[in-house]
């Protein structure tokens, strides 16, 4: 057994934080077993076929992907106290981030334009809430990112600040599998 | 804590699987290369190979010494994981079966 206080510590977070992404995880999982069974449930309104655009959400998946590997990278650099490294990866990750996002706002924009909003049907509720949950996650991701990197840029990668950037590239890769199962689940089922 | 970094070999790894298994899931379904319950199946495994990728090669998920929570616990969720979704998809398929309109039946 090691005895630094400081390790023990951060072991003791990050398990935290990992056992509160695993309850995040039950709450996705009850949003798709919702969204399966009400993924019929159209009500006159339009079909998850007729609504998708698969290019689109093609590249909106690659974004996430590639945001995912560069914050990866952030968090290595970051461990190995290489700040200009941290730095780019980070913004690469935070800008592929907001890519997404916007992407998605976009996507959801257009539904509502066209009267396809939550209020339309059944599927179209699951479809918003899941998604939109997904899409929330995102938009704190990006606003923790915001508020991880000032200090690091200001007194550089402290023992703080790398337990932080830890717990973060959990939260991020872990929205990544929630998207890999909504590219999955919700887009690529939905249109075939 | 040096658990959670991988080097720049398995991320780029990592990252290529993601990328190959995102496109071959794309292609079945907008080439129509499959159909039906093969083309759901199909989908499936791809998705969890992909969850596997992610899991190893980005949260580095096997790197644990023991006693392994962090598996133990992801374990467990993925059990409540498996009895949240499967019984409610089982049982709200059999209440729209028993509550369809005869004449629809068949």
């Amino acid at each position: 057994m090691r005895h630094d206080p400081h390790a023990e510590a951060d072991s003791l977070t990050i398990f935290g934080f990992w056992v509160y992404l695993m309850t995040d995880c039950l709450l996705f999982g009850s949003l798709f077993a919702t969204y399966m069974v009400l993924h019929n449930s159209t009500h006159g309104g339009p079909t998850s076929k007729e609504l998708f655009s698969m290019p689109f959400v093609l590249v909106e998946t690659l974004a996430l992907l590639t945001s995912s590997f560069t914050c990866g990278l952030a968090t290595r650099a970051a461990s190995l106290n290489q700040k200009k490294q941290l730095f780019f990866w980070f913004v690469a990750t935070f800008l592929l981030g907001a890519l997404f996002l916007g992407m998605e706002l976009h996507e959801f924009h257009d539904f509502i334009k066209e009267g396809n909003s939550w209020e339309r049907s059944a599927f179209l509720s699951a479809f918003f809430t899941l998604v939109g949950t997904h899409g929330l996650h995102i938009s704190i991701g990006l606003l923790w990112m915001i508020v991880l990197l000032v200090p690091v840029m200001r007194h550089g990668v402290t023992p703080l600040s790398m337990r932080r950037l830890t717990c973060f590239g959990l939260f991020w890769h872990f929205l990544d599998i929630v998207w890999i199962f909504i590219f999955t689940i919700v887009y690529l089922m939905g249109v075939s | 804590m040096e658990q959670y970094h991988g080097s720049i070999k398995t991320a780029v790894i990592g990252f290529f699987w993601s990328i190959v298994l995102t496109f071959a899931a794309y292609l079945l379904v907008v080439e129509e290369w499959l159909h039906g319950p093969v083309l759901v199946i199909a989908l499936i495994s791809l998705a969890i190979f992909q969850l596997l990728v992610q899991l190893f090669f980005f949260l580095h998920m096997g790197h644990e010494q023991k006693p392994r929570w962090n598996l133990i616990v992801f374990l467990f969720m993925a059990l409540v994981l498996l009895i949240i979704v499967a019984g409610s998809l089982w049982i709200m398929y059999n209440l729209d079966y028993t509550l369809m309109p005869h004449d629809m039946m068949h």
